[in-house]
């Protein structure tokens, strides 16, 4: 009776794999079929530049937001908390920020938020490279190689975000025993 | 407003939230007052608290007095209109756009 159970627990594992993986493929481009972020320098809160390029190596998320932007509201603390589960995973978060008043409106909220990640003020030139971002919130995931993998323009699940996040940062060492080996 | 679209009151619930606003430039019309219809105050997804917002058709009326020195005839009144419009998913980056409306000054 108790084997009877954990079979039937297996399979039902086994399917929610099978689901994820297919969701996950829809949202993520193909390898073939991402193109480079386009790259760019801000700078931070404390005055320090921030190159996109220089996350290479990482699967980055890269969410245009304001402050005035209800629905960027919600998004804020699901990427606090993935920033504080993958950070050590070669996975960062880095907001744009299009307010128009800048770090004066924009300090005072990311630290009433406590954000633990890093934020940016951005320019139209950057927004325009990125098709004139005019709806917020606006979110790119950036594969390891510095490529736009998936484009969120609204808010979308968290589930969602977390998927692709681990759909790019690769399976973890202990599932690479179940991988078959190269011919 | 499109339909599934609101934007912020001119008094909106939070203060990060960008108001509604409607100003004259100066011309043919004095002291100029808008008065802006009271808002709805609805719930979306992203809020926890209903939000004091305008949707679809609504209506900003102005009374001003009418400038000493404007002539009689039809004269064109300009000014500026600043919004900021979402939906329950995303928000559209605020706006002004020139408003201009031609009134008849009559003696």
């Amino acid at each position: 009776m108790i084997t009877r159970s954990i079979a039937v627990c297996l399979v039902a594992v086994l399917a929610a794999c099978t689901d994820y993986s297919a969701s996950v493929r829809a949202a993520v481009k193909k390898e073939a079929d991402r193109k480079p972020a386009p790259d760019f320098t801000l700078k931070d809160a404390e005055g320090k530049p921030v190159k996109l390029s220089d996350y290479r190596g990482k699967v980055v998320l890269l969410n245009f937001w304001a402050t005035w932007c209800g629905p960027c509201k919600i998004e804020i603390p699901w990427f606090m908390e993935f920033e504080q589960q993958y950070k050590d995973k070669d996975f960062a978060v880095l907001g744009v920020s299009l307010d128009e008043d800048g770090w004066d409106a924009v300090k005072p909220y990311i630290a009433s938020r406590k954000v633990n990640y890093r934020v940016v003020v951005g320019t139209e030139q950057v927004a325009q490279l990125y098709g004139e971002v005019d709806s917020l919130p606006t979110t790119f995931m950036i594969d390891r190689e510095g490529r736009i993998a998936a484009v969120h323009i609204g808010l979308v699940s968290k589930n969602d975000y977390n998927h692709e996040i681990l759909d790019l940062l690769g399976p973890p060492p202990s599932a690479s025993l179940f991988t078959r080996p190269k011919q | 407003m499109r339909e599934g679209y609101h934007c912020n009151s001119n008094k909106p619930s939070d203060e990060y939230l960008i108001p509604l606003k409607l100003t004259w430039n100066p011309g043919a019309l004095e002291s100029p007052e808008v008065a802006y219809p009271a808002p709805q105050m609805e719930k979306y997804a992203f809020s926890d608290k209903p939000l004091s917002v305008y949707t679809g058709s609504f209506e900003l009326v102005t009374k001003a007095k009418v400038s000493a020195s404007a002539m009689p005839g039809q004269v064109i009144v300009t000014g500026k209109l600043r919004y900021q419009a979402c939906t329950d998913r995303m928000c559209l980056t605020p706006k002004t756009i020139e408003v201009s409306v031609p009134i008849d000054l009559i003696k």
